[in-house]
């Protein structure tokens, strides 16, 4: 049934920084299966970008990683590769699309030749033939003309465009993997539109497996398969995309659906999360969320709570699953989701 | 309740600012754009990057020169004000900045450039005065007193956005303008600093001119919405009306291009792509009163055929 392409397994993450040693991923596990879309959804300096960096092998000097963390890749952990033996992997097994077109195309070197270059380096390909085969991605990835504009640099084009030539690169060696790093937050939202239902389609075409960071939940809700919220450095719920948009269960995630005015959010009903998230250079104890937290317990500040099981995909580390803990109702957006839920389910047993 | 026709404060009458003015690389940044804002209200201006949204905000606050038209404000015409005129005008409408990071100078304190506005316009009688004007404004926006001796880099993105808005309050004014205020912010801090705004401007009775892409948030907390496209004004109307029954293809297509975060929803979302020959063919259009209070800009016949559409 689910077959994973990858594994990640206790991944920690520290930095070491003149103010001391920053916690940015504390025991990160999750699988990725072929094909799939897995979104890794939270907010800045919650470490989704740190875990694809790692995923990449692009960290800083400063980064340290513990020897039992294990990235699982083909056989082989990936944490043991040395940086020539990442070169094969970078780029061509694991591909990434970045965040700002602006700044991840090379503004030197024609557009033509950037998507070339993973060809004639991976696939050992001769220039002119790689050139012919970025012709024929410029097209797979919508650009009008292609031919007039294989010569181009990145200066001439907008945004959108550039977007699909970073996706024309990452895509031109076939990657198994493909992460993309917040990969519309740059564009206008008519133009996310078009890139989204881009990777949707090539998808489809290739087969490959994505890891899609955001913190937009209405992107995750139409590109995700499964979901994984992050919170201060941890994964604090994971679970197919229904459950975590139709049956959350940990009170961040409650908070994330809560903060995004939906279209019949009343004025006024917008909750935001009181606070700011926690400074991971000294973690609090107990769990990350709880001085945020109005529903948390008095055990949330002693002790971290474990992955309790919602079912065979979906997990939440919140004590409030615990069978001791006082039934709590919450947020009544969040109800209606609960409502839709046992509608879903309803659904599915009569079926 | 008696309907009372609400005071405009602010006017924008068909405005213009061409760059590059007959030259070959003419750009029409804002091309004969109408529309007023109600005393009171918080106006949504929404657009795509180069829509020239920004531009209009910029120069209602006199940071661009228009070419041609005119910007009343309570009734007077500031569309070329100067020296002392222009000090006064700009006390009574402040701007709240995108970025965080750039507006507010790293070298100053946080005391500091919240009391400039202070200072310039001389509204406090002595230091003392001074900083218990600060101080009170710390904690309108949700900051503590002690925040006011640090750095701008001490604090996080939605703090600093709070202290771009407390400096937009200290000089009392009556009119904002947020452009994006909340883009560079994470999605629970966003929720925060609308809410903010929001209970700020019931509590002061301010107006707002509120500048975003983002259609749900804008949405959410305007009163009517204003939707512009290559430096037009293609409708306008009440939140409710724009958003729920739009009549412009541009905004049905800005409308069905967001994503909504329910998996059901997106899985039967079509983005529908926007025909630009509307604005392109030549034909001469104007802001048209389709429904009461909600206006297109379009040909007589587009009108008809909008509102044969909004009503199926």
């Amino acid at each position: 049934m689910s077959n994973p392409i990858l594994k990640v397994e206790n991944l920690h993450v520290n930095f070491h920084t003149y103010a001391g040693t920053v916690q940015a991923i504390r025991d990160v596990s999750f699988d990725l299966n072929k094909g799939e879309t897995l979104a890794i959804v939270g907010e800045s300096g919650s470490g989704k970008s740190v875990t694809t960096k790692t995923l990449m092998g692009l960290n800083a000097k400063n980064a340290l990683i513990p020897d039992n963390s294990r990235l699982i890749f083909k056989d082989r952990n990936l944490l043991d590769l040395k940086e020539e033996e990442w070169q094969s992997v970078r780029g061509n097994e694991i591909a990434m699309i970045f965040q700002d077109p602006m700044t991840s195309l090379d503004p030197t070197m024609r557009i033509g030749m950037q998507i070339a270059e993973p060809l004639m380096k991976h696939r050992k390909m001769k220039k002119v033939a790689a050139l012919a085969r970025a012709l024929e991605l410029m097209k797979g990835v919508g650009i009008p003309n292609a031919e007039e504009h294989i010569n181009d640099y990145p200066h001439q084009w907008s945004g959108g465009m550039r977007q699909r030539a970073v996706i024309a690169i990452a895509l031109a060696v076939d990657p198994e993997i493909l992460i993309a790093d917040e990969p519309t937050t740059a564009l206008d939202v008519t133009i996310q539109a078009q890139i989204l239902k881009l990777m949707k389609e090539l998808q489809k075409d290739t087969g490959s497996s994505i890891i899609f960071i955001t913190h937009d939940l209405g992107v995750v809700a139409g590109m995700a398969n499964r979901v994984a919220v992050m919170y201060a450095g941890k994964i604090v719920e994971y679970g197919t995309v229904d459950e975590i948009f139709f049956n959350p269960q940990h009170p961040y995630t409650w908070g994330l659906l809560n903060s995004m005015p939906t279209t019949d959010t009343k004025v006024g009903s917008l909750v935001a999360i009181p606070g700011t998230p926690p400074d991971l250079l000294e973690p609090p104890t107990g769990d990350a969320f709880a001085s945020r937290n109005e529903y948390a317990l008095a055990i949330d500040l002693k002790e971290e709570p474990p992955f309790f099981r919602v079912s065979d995909t979906h997990y939440a580390a919140t004590w409030l699953l615990d069978e001791r803990a006082p039934k709590v109702t919450p947020p009544e957006q969040i109800q209606k989701r609960w409502e839709r839920w046992r509608e879903i389910q309803g659904q599915e047993a009569q079926s | 309740m008696t309907e009372e026709t609400p005071k405009k404060l602010v006017e924008l009458k068909d405005l213009q600012l061409y760059f590059n003015k007959g030259k070959a690389n003419e750009v029409r940044a804002i091309d004969h754009v109408t529309f007023d804002i109600y005393e009171g209200e918080i106006f949504g201006l929404v657009g795509e990057s180069g829509s020239g949204k920004t531009t209009i905000g910029r120069t209602i606050l006199k940071l661009h020169e228009p070419t041609a038209g005119k910007i009343l404000f309570n009734g007077e015409d500031v569309t070329h004000l100067k020296g002392k005129a222009l000090l006064e005008f700009r006390k009574n409408a402040q701007m709240i900045f995108q970025d965080p990071q750039a507006s507010l100078n790293g070298r100053m304190k946080v005391r500091d450039i919240i009391a400039e506005g202070i200072d310039i316009n001389k509204l406090a009688k002595d230091r003392t005065d001074r900083d218990k004007k600060v101080q009170q404004l710390l904690k309108l926006v949700g900051l503590n007193e002690d925040h006011a001796t640090r750095y701008p880099h001490e604090f996080s993105g939605g703090q600093r956005q709070r202290i771009g808005i407390a400096r937009a309050l200290a000089v009392d004014p009556q009119f904002i303008i947020a452009d994006e205020p909340i883009s560079a912010l994470d999605v629970s801090i966003q929720a925060q600093v609308v809410n903010l705004m929001k209970e700020l401007q019931k509590r002061h009775s301010l107006t707002y001119l509120f500048i975003a892409h983002d259609l749900s948030m804008v949405k959410y907390i305007s009163d009517r919405i204003g939707v512009m496209h290559w430096g037009k004004l293609l409708e306008i109307g009440t939140a409710d009306a724009v958003y729920n029954h739009p009549l412009h293809p541009y905004t049905k297509s800005l409308l069905s291009a967001i994503p909504v975060p329910d998996p059901e929803i997106e899985s039967l979302r079509q983005h529908v792509e926007y025909d630009t020959t509307v604005e392109t063919d030549g034909k001469e259009r104007h802001m048209i009163e389709a429904n009461p209070g909600h206006f297109v800009l379009a040909t007589d016949e587009e009108v008809a055929l909008y509102k044969l559409q909004q009503n199926k």
